[in-house]
């Protein structure tokens, strides 16, 4: 199969600004390479939700330039300016990092193909994410116009979250973002990213993050999405587990546009762990699918999955749960619950978890459950004066709590209650 | 403060199209405890749950007012910030949201914005009912009412009505299932909100509450309809001879039950 995409660039445009940004000649290959691959490769597999009508490619490439920090940047970060990290249509406005001296690399993609390019070639769409996955994960590699690298060396235990705010301020803008988190052996970090974009202009915004947590390394990973109505996301995280290694996942899909998200785990080492904990709220018109898989390859491995949705509106919202045991991943143990909470009648929400066993030796299991708000719980705090606002306010800040409590990373937390407060105002 | 005065002319309502409650009359004023007594599936419960607007509960006729206000026409809501207060038979269970943030949440929704009470006071008087009612701290950090037993629950409700101060308080069979220690603690917060500016209704099955809570009134429920009103002396003749009585000498025709 192949498609007409109709991009505004070809090889030639995408050889001559990456030759302009100094990358090495090996990513001018991989870029045309994907970008030659792209039209061949089908969209993301989605279940019950049609995303062939979603325009993931419309938005141009060329963003403007902007300097400086917002106001709505600097509440974010707070006082903070250290360990942190900010683009603005995919350009660095703000990199502070007083850990470099320790050996930790947290700067652009493009400064670390110029500076730490062994590193990105290790680790860029080899062993995480292929370029061949999916039409979209080949576009990012192909028009890539932002990205991070995080490098912490063997070893280190970093006890400050390293933080990092992307936006999109552009209509009709695209951002193609790679991030490439890498976690040495023996190591210790907590990396925090919030992407942003304004306003309901179509606009495009296209993630790929590749996380590798190698041998007996720790990861709290948190993500805050608060992509505007205009956006239409795709968002690809990935995770690569080594022997005895952890990966926690903590994730508030805030989008309020339609967004299609996979967080993929694999669980390469024996003894590697992972937990994925994500809630989201959906409004509006909006349609989201979430695919959230955990693969089992090393013995002894633990995946963990825990979803709370709430829908809102005429909101659409697909889970997707997997755990996958593969042969082999003996002793192995993957739990994962799924639970959705339609506010509305014209919301519609759906959870399917799916169990794939290829192993005898293993422990699994799974629970789902899509329901609509109890009126009766409405009534009796609306006897006790809550109007009914409030009153689902409560139902819902309750039906999330289980998974916001449990998430490893206080900040997080503290802006995604703020955030969730916002959405079900 | 206001007056509290509820007053309750010909309700008739309905359940699935089928008449329940089939012309209620009945006054409370400030000061006064009535008691609503009567054999099971009578509509005492559909009494409390009407007027405080249970969703399926339908009220096809009458007029309900507190204070001169229409009850009836205000949503659930509007009725609790009117001043009324059912605690219910079967309070619902709300998870992930602690006994604490909603208690503070409720006595908030009936003051003005930028009036909230502070946090010292309302931790201060919490701990004071808590204490009153002999609850153990914890229970305000619980979920509201999830895993609660029976009588915690009934406690709670009590706390809830102590914390917010209606000036009408129903309560629907706060006895249930309660033990004689928890029956007297129950009383004892209820005693301790008697005051010119408070009415209560008290809707049991049996006289025991009656010991401890005495009330002013007593009436008898049957067929959808208070067919009998007196003192308290009503109740003690209802626990020495049942209500078989009543039927004899109204020369009333009980349906079958329909409600539990």
């Amino acid at each position: 199969m192949t498609v007409e995409l109709n991009l505004a660039v070809n090889r030639d445009a995408v050889a001559e600004r990456a030759t302009r940004l100094g990358e090495p000649a090996w990513m001018i290959t991989k870029r045309q390479d994907a970008l030659d691959l792209a039209p061949t490769l089908a969209l993301p597999k989605v279940e019950k939700i049609k995303i062939d009508g979603w325009n993931f490619t419309e938005g141009s490439t060329e963003l403007e330039n902007v300097t400086g920090l917002t106001a709505d940047i600097e509440t974010l970060v707070g006082e903070n300016r250290d360990h942190l990290l900010v683009t603005r249509n995919g350009q660095v406005v703000h990199a502070q990092n007083s850990e470099a001296a320790n050996g930790v690399i947290f700067t652009t993609l493009e400064d670390a193909l110029k500076n730490h390019a062994d590193l990105v070639e290790k680790y860029f769409m080899t062993e995480g994410i292929q370029v061949n996955e999916d039409r979209l994960a080949a576009l990012n590699a192909a028009l890539m116009n932002g990205g991070t690298f995080l490098y912490v060396p063997k070893g280190l235990k970093l006890t400050v979250p390293m933080q990092a705010i992307y936006t999109l301020e552009q209509e009709h803008g695209a951002l193609y973002h790679h991030g490439i988190i890498v976690a040495d052996k023996d190591s210790e970090l907590t990396y925090i990213e919030n992407f942003v974009s304004y306003g309901d202009a179509p606009h495009n915004v296209n993630v790929v993050t590749e996380v590798f947590v190698e041998d007996n390394a720790k990861v709290l990973f948190g993500g805050v999405d608060t992509l505007a109505k205009g956006a239409v996301t795709y968002m690809n995280r990935r995770g690569v587990v080594k022997q005895g290694g952890k990966l926690e996942w903590a994730l508030g899909h805030m989008n309020d546009g339609h967004t299609v998200t996979d967080t993929k785990t694999h669980l390469v080492g024996n003894d590697a762990f992972s937990d994925t904990k994500a809630v989201t709220v959906g409004r509006g018109d909006q349609k989201q699918n979430f695919n959230v898989r955990t693969d089992h390859f090393g013995k002894g491995t633990e995946g963990f999955i825990l979803i709370h949705g709430v829908m809102k509106d005429s909101a659409t919202s697909i889970f997707n749960g997997t755990s996958m045991i593969h042969h082999g991943a003996s002793k192995s143990n993957g739990v994962q619950t799924e639970r959705v909470l339609m506010l509305s009648e014209k919301a519609r929400g759906d959870a399917n978890p799916i169990l794939l066993i290829d192993e005898d030796d293993v422990m699994a299991g799974h629970a789902a459950s899509v329901g609509r708000v109890d009126e009766l719980q409405l009534y009796y705090l609306m006897s006790r004066g809550l109007s009914r606002k409030e009153a689902e306010r409560l139902v819902v800040h309750g039906f999330l709590q289980p998974v916001v409590s449990e998430l490893a990373i206080d900040s997080v937390k503290e802006r995604l209650i703020q955030v969730i407060e916002g959405k079900v105002k | 403060m206001t007056a509290s005065h509820l007053k309750i002319e010909d309700l008739h309502v309905a359940i699935e199209g089928k008449e329940i409650l089939k012309g209620v009359n009945l006054e409370i004023k400030g000061g006064e405890i009535h008691a609503v007594m009567g054999p099971n599936g009578t509509g005492k419960s559909t009494l409390a749950s009407a007027l405080m607007g249970h969703p399926t509960y339908e009220v096809t006729s009458g007029k309900v007012t507190i204070n001169g206000e229409d009850v009836l026409d205000m949503e659930v809501d509007e009725r609790a910030q009117a001043g009324m207060f059912l605690a219910m038979q079967y309070p619902s269970e709300i998870s992930g949201v602690t006994n604490a943030d909603f208690l503070r949440s409720a006595i908030n929704s009936r003051r003005e914005e930028g009036d909230e009470i502070s946090l010292m006071k309302f931790i201060r008087e919490l701990d004071s009912q808590m204490n009153f009612l002999e609850m153990p701290g914890e229970m305000a950090h619980r979920y509201l009412n999830e895993g609660f037993s029976g009588g915690e629950k009934k406690r709670n409700e009590i706390l809830q009505m102590m914390m917010l101060k209606p000036s009408i308080a129903i309560l629907d069979e706060i006895d249930s299932g309660l033990d004689i220690d928890a029956l007297k603690v129950v009383a004892k917060g209820v005693n301790d909100m008697r005051s010119p500016e408070f009415g209560c209704l008290i809707i049991t099955h049996y006289q025991r509450l009656l010991n401890y809570i005495e009330p002013d009134f007593v009436h008898i429920m049957m067929n959808g309809k208070i067919v009998l009103s007196g003192g308290k002396e009503l109740a003690h003749r209802l626990e020495a001879e049942g209500y078989e009585w009543v039927k004899t000498e109204l020369g009333i025709e009980t349906e079958e039950p329909t409600e539990a």
